[in-house]
Formats: structure tokens, sequence, C-alpha cells
């Protein structure tokens, strides 16, 4: 089938003439045009379809596999069809949207793709998974918000739960300032998370622990820890957070009375703030080149430490210096409230930026017909943006995960997978995705532990169809599959040989399908081609260079 | 005249350059037509024989492409292609191929790098001209 998807496809590629195509194509049953495949009416058709014709291979040409194969296969299962004799032909994002300029040559193109899937197809086998028992158990790295409410998630759904705290003690950031910008304070939140998480049975806490090791794969993953110990568990969520930048070098930091938020937080709350006159300055250390991006938490931080000054003394002047400014989501009320208490906004840029000397801050106001302001104040307090925690990258290669520019860690997919990550088995929360809002974290926090309990409540794991076997007759013992496998897949095993003369003792190669990925490598690099690379084949991805690559586009006949 | 168009096989591991390749297409960063892809889980899987067998089939050229090194999604399966595309790449300079074959790393998030990575090897290859062994 080939889909239109609205006009995402159909307005390059001339669909009509593709199916046309298609249909002369060997192994083709029956070709059609769709609107939209993946809508649930198409599915259904798709199932009728496979059902009136008999068919035992299907190919459907729309968009990515990264994201609709999975759709498309349990389609095909439904109607009695192995999922494995399936494929999907990229004509969207490869083709169609790629070539907009060039209609006939993607249409063209189009045909290709799609000849060489139907290549592919034919010789596609039925593979199927196998069920394994596996640790139903849980880990939760960093012991922030975040982290707390994952693992506690966890726990309470009855799994064995680790919970890992680099510091001598839980909370992360919210120990290092006092009150949220609801007017709750930090100890509201943290108390009673701290005891039920110390209180649940199912839940073992390590301070001052790291996680230095770890292997296996989701299901069975085994992990080292800093004091020694070793843990077994299923499925990890990662919670590292992330720090308030030291903003060395900036605005006089270091120097008297130049501080930063949390800082002044501590201050609020011991009632030490002597100062009539107080200057804020966003984006102190952010949106540079250094760290491009916007920290978000710090405008409503910001909003939220200026209307306490200004309640504790209504007759304090209070000066934030911004260069853009957004308490977003509900917290936009702060900025009102700000502004009504009398709270001064005078905007900055970039190239030109405050200076701050001797208790004197000077400001180029850009509101103001860039009209120069000397301030005189007690205190400076710099906006300083999150930072990702040291040790980051060291996290990240632990599970294979990826991290951004800013060492932030980075999901799957924004859309469809906001809190996995693409291995399997590893979830992500908090501030250790990019900064964000306690209640933010939390939410994610709990998005997390049910993705995790998803995989943790399954009976059994079912191994993926997309491995690689060793035939035996074929195998001379190298070891080269075994030097080449990143997660110990292959061995080398003793075995005896009997024949009619002689019985005798050899290596052979044998892979673990529980651990095996479906990489290939080892099927690359086997001298002997002993090695099967189940569902990419020698032969199957031989066909396709040939559906392409040979001239008159021909496709192999199998029986 | 005919305008030569060069035939292209295109390799993209599942994790990174497929993903990148999706990127372009959500970006709608335009490039030439000439390149067909063949995905695979990992660059690893792509073994000499494949490259040696598009160009004996009649492809002008072949582009490689995975992860970066320490990007790879089965750890270091890309540091064995590297090894052995640089193997493949010396032997294209003794049959006469030379340049017919490229690896780069394209990750998922290099949408653009994608678009250059198609856009440059197909004007080397449109440079160098049908490959001899094309069949007439
Ligand atoms: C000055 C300031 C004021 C703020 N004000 C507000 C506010 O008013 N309202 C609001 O909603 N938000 C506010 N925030 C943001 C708030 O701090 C975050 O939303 C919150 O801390 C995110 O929680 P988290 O659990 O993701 O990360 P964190 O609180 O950073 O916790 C992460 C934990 O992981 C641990 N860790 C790190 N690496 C490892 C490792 N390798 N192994 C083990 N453990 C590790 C850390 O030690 C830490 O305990 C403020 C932030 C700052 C800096």
């Amino acid at each position: 089938m080939v889909c239109d998807c609205g006009i995402n496809i159909a307005s390059v590629v001339d669909v009509p003439a593709v199916v046309e195509y298609v249909n002369t194509l060997p192994h083709v049953v029956h070709a059609y045009e769709q609107t939209y495949a993946c809508s649930t009416d198409s599915l259904d058709n798709i199932k009728d379809v496979i059902k009136e014709h008999n068919l035992n291979r299907v190919v459907v040409a729309s968009c990515t596999p990264r994201t609709h194969e999975p759709l498309f296969q349990d389609t095909c299962r439904d109607a009695g069809l192995n999922p494995y004799l399936f494929e999907l032909a990229n004509i969207r994002e490869h083709c169609s949207w790629v070539h907009q300029q060039e209609p006939e040559l993607a249409t063209e193109k189009a045909k290709d793709i799609v000849r060489m899937s139907v290549a592919r197809v034919a010789l596609l086998d039925p593979l199927y998974t196998q069920k394994l028992d596996f640790n139903h158990g849980g880990v939760v790295i960093g012991g922030g918000v975040a982290g707390m409410t994952a693992a506690l998630d966890i726990a309470e759904k009855g799994f064995t739960t680790y919970l890992i705290e680099r510091e001598p003690e839980l909370g992360g950031l919210l120990r290092t300032f006092t009150r949220l910008q609801d007017g709750r304070t930090t100890s509201e939140i943290l108390d009673p998370m701290i005891a039920a998480v110390n209180s649940n049975p199912n839940l073992t806490v390590y301070t001052g622990t790291t996680l230095d090791e770890v292997e296996g794969a989701m299901g069975r993953f085994k992990g080292k820890l800093s004091n020694g110990e070793e843990i077994e568990f299923g499925s990890a969520i990662i919670a590292t957070g992330a720090n308030e930048f030291e903003p060395e070098g900036y605005f006089g930091y270091g120097s008297d009375n130049v501080i930063t938020q949390s800082a002044l937080e501590v201050k609020l709350d011991e009632g030490t703030v002597d100062a009539a006159n107080v200057v804020m300055i966003q984006c102190a250390g952010g949106r540079n080149d250094e760290m491009p991006y916007c920290s978000r938490v710090c405008c409503t931080t910001a909003m939220k430490n200026a209307i306490r000054l200004k309640e504790e003394d209504p007759e304090r002047n209070i000066y934030v210096l911004y260069r853009d400014i957004r308490t977003y989501g509900v917290w936009e009320e702060l900025y009102t409230r700000a502004r009504e208490l009398g709270v001064l906004f005078m905007r900055y840029t970039e190239d030109d930026e405050p200076v701050v000397a001797d208790g004197t801050v000077t400001i180029t106001d850009k509101l103001l017909n860039d009209t120069k302001f000397e301030i005189a104040t007690d205190i400076v307090v710099l906006s300083a943006p999150l930072v990702a925690p040291e040790g980051a990258e060291d996290t990240a290669m632990l599970f294979k995960v990826p991290v951004d520019s800013n060492k932030f860690f980075l999901e799957a997919h924004i859309k469809l997978r906001p809190v996995d990550f693409a291995t399997d088995g590893v979830f992500l929360a908090g501030s250790a995705q990019a900064p964000k809002l306690v209640d933010e974290s939390i939410s994610q926090a709990s998005a997390a532990a049910s993705r995790a309990c998803s995989i943790l409540a399954k009976e059994q794991l079912e191994t993926s169809g997309v491995i690689s076997v060793v035939d035996e007759d074929v195998c001379i013992g190298c070891g080269r599959c075994v030097e080449v496998y990143p997660y110990g897949a292959p061995e080398l095993k003793e075995v005896e040989i009997v024949t009619e003369e002689i019985t005798y003792m050899t290596r052979k190669s044998e892979i673990d399908p529980a651990i095996c990925k479906g990489c290939g490598s080892c099927a690359a690099e086997c001298p002997t081609s002993a090695i099967t690379s189940r569902h990419f084949t020698t032969k199957q991805i031989s066909a396709v260079i040939d559906a392409f690559a040979f001239t008159d586009g021909s496709i192999e006949e199998v029986a | 005249m005919v305008v030569f168009e060069p035939k292209i096989v295109m390799f993209c591991c599942n994790w990174c350059s497929y993903a990148g390749a999706d990127l372009a297409g959500v970006g709608r960063l335009q490039y030439p037509t000439n390149t067909r892809v063949i995905r695979v889980m990992c660059s690893s899987r792509i073994q000499p024989t494949f490259i040696l067998q598009a160009l004996k089939d009649g492809a002008d050229g072949v582009l490689v492409t995975g992860c970066h090194i320490g990007d790879c999604h089965y750890i270091d399966g890309n540091v064995y292609t590297e090894e052995r595309m640089g193997n493949v790449v010396d032997a294209m300079k003794l049959l006469g191929l030379e340049g017919r074959v490229h690896l780069e790393w394209v990750s998922a998030s290099e949408g653009p790098k994608f678009k250059e990575t198609v856009t440059e090897f197909v004007e080397q290859i449109r440079a160098l001209g049908p490959s001899p062994l094309r069949a007439e």
C-alpha cells in the first residue's frame, strides 16, 4: 500500500503512478493508494486485505520505520501474519519532504524505494521471540525531588527499588534554597518525601554512594556501587538533576554583597537581608556562547524573591535587570504582582551588559532609548543558570545514553517518547534533562516511574526476533565474533564432535539470545559466514542492493 | 546530451544516521535525489562484500554512514566499521574506483550534516563521472 500522508507525500510524489508501477513488480498481488496509512480505518483495511488476498508479506510505503513500524507490525500480527514479514518503505522523510522541488525525480526515487522494499520483504523470514525471566527491581540515580518521587512510585507498586544519592543527604537542589514560588517552604516538600522514602520497606536508600559500573541490558542489569556492593535490576531512571552555576567572573561575583539567588534565599530565611536597595541581574552567565540555553526557572525565582523582599520591607527599592523575561505557565501572575508592588524592570542586551563596581550598578536601559542609569545598591543578586552536574557524562556512559551539547540528558523523542532513552529500560526525569520547576520535575518523575513499571510489571521479558545465530557446522571457532561483540553475547564453548572415524573436542561460537542486540557486527566479521544476522541477512541486504543498483531494476524471483 | 545522474547506494544505521536522515526530512532540508538508503541496525553490519556488490551491480558510489565514534548504540560497533571501510577505501584505489566509497558519521541530531554529506558526495560522484563498471 502506498500512502499519500494527506499532502505530505502526494503533493510531491505521483502516488497513483507509484501504485501502477508497484503492480507490475514480481511478488506483488495487490497494491493500492491510501490517504493516511496509519488511520484506524486504514489499519483495519490492511487486515481485511491480508485476509482477502491471503497475503504472506506486506509493504507499506509511507513514513519512517523509526516511529511507525511497530504500529503496522501489530496490524500484521492481528491479521495472523508474523510481524517480521512486514517492511516499511520510507517515501516521506527520505523522499517527498527532501525533494519538494523535483517531483519527477522524487517519483522515480519513490518507485525505487518501494521496489527495494519489495525485494527485501520477499526474502524476510518469520521470526519468533523468546520469553525470559528477568529482574523486577528498579534503580533510581539521584535523590532530589525527581529521584525520590520516581523511587517512591516504583516501590509503592511493590517492586524492589534502590535509590542512589551521591551526597550525604537526600534532597538535591531544594536543600540550597528555602521557598517555592507558590509560598510552600522547601522543607514542607522535602521532609515528608524523605520520611516516606526512608520508611518504605521496598526501598533501599544509598547516600554518599555512586553507581560506578553497569553491565547487561533491560531486565538484566548488574551494577556495582562505590561501596563495593553489587545490585541487580531490570530498569533504571536517571534523575541526577542540575546545579546552580557559580557565576565566577560575572558582574563582580565573589566580591562582597554580590551573591546568587540561592544565597539570597538563605538570608531571607534568616531575616538577615540588610539592604534598602537591591539589584537583581538575570541571565548571569547564561544565554551566551558557552551556555546558549535558557535556564527557565530563574525568571520565576527572581520574581518570587523580589516579592519576598518587598513584602518584608515595602520601602525597599528593587531593580530587576533582564534581557527577556518569562515566568512561564501560571506564574505570569508573579510578574504582575511584582510590578504592582513597585519592583522596577530594566532591560539590557548581551552586547551591552550592566557593570557592577563599588556598590554601584551601571546599566543602559534599552527600553528608555539607551538612557544610562547608575544605581547605588546594597546587594547585587545574580540569577545564574542551572547547569548539568559534574559527572553527567559518566552516568551517560554507564547506560550508553546521550547528553546534549550542554551535558543535559537527551530523551529518545521529544514528543513520542519524552521520558524514554533510546536504550531499552532506561528513563529520565527532572532537571537532569533540562532546567525545570519542582512541580514539573515531580510529574515527569511519575511519568518515568510508570514507564519503568510498565516493564517491571511484566511476567516475562520478550526478546527481540532480530538477533544473530551461529551455524555450528560452519563455525571454525576462531573467536573473531567474541572480539568484536561489545555485550559478550557470543561465547566460545567446548563441544565434542563425534564422527564415524574419530571423536574430538573443538570450540564453537554460541550466541546468548537474551544478550544479543542484533547489531550484526559479528556476522560482518565472521570469516566463514557462519553467523546469520536475522532480519538483516546477507541475502536480504544483497537483494536490496541488486534491486537498486542493477540498471534494469530487476528483482530476484524466489520460490 | 543525456545528463549523468549518479546512482548511489547509501547505508544508514538505525540509531544515528537513519534518524539524521529522518530529521533532515522533518526540517524539509532539500538535497539531490540520487541516493537510496539501506537501513541496518549498526554500521558494523556492513560487510565489505556489500560495497563491492553495489559497485559491481553498477552503482556509481557507495556512502556508508553511522554514529560518531563514542556514540554507537552498540558501544563500539562503528570502530570496526571504520577499520573495515578504511580497508575498502584503500582497495578502491587499487581497483581504479578511488573516491567512490566514502564513510561519514552523522548523528541523530545532525539533519543539516546529513544533507551536506549527501549533497557533497553526489557532487563528488558527478565530477568523477559514471562508474567504469556500469553496464552499458
Ligand atoms: C536558586 C534556585 C531557586 C529555585 N527556585 C525554585 C522555585 O521557587 N520553584 C520551583 O519549582 N523550582 C525552583 N528551582 C528549581 C528546582 O531546584 C528544580 O526544579 C529541582 O531541584 C529539580 O529536582 P531534581 O530532582 O530533578 O534535581 P536536583 O534537585 O538537582 O537533584 C538531583 C540529585 O541527584 C544527585 N546526583 C547528581 N549526580 C549524581 C550521581 N552521579 N550519582 C548519584 N546522585 C547524583 C544530586 O546530588 C542531587 O541530590 C530553583 C532552583 C534554584 C537553583
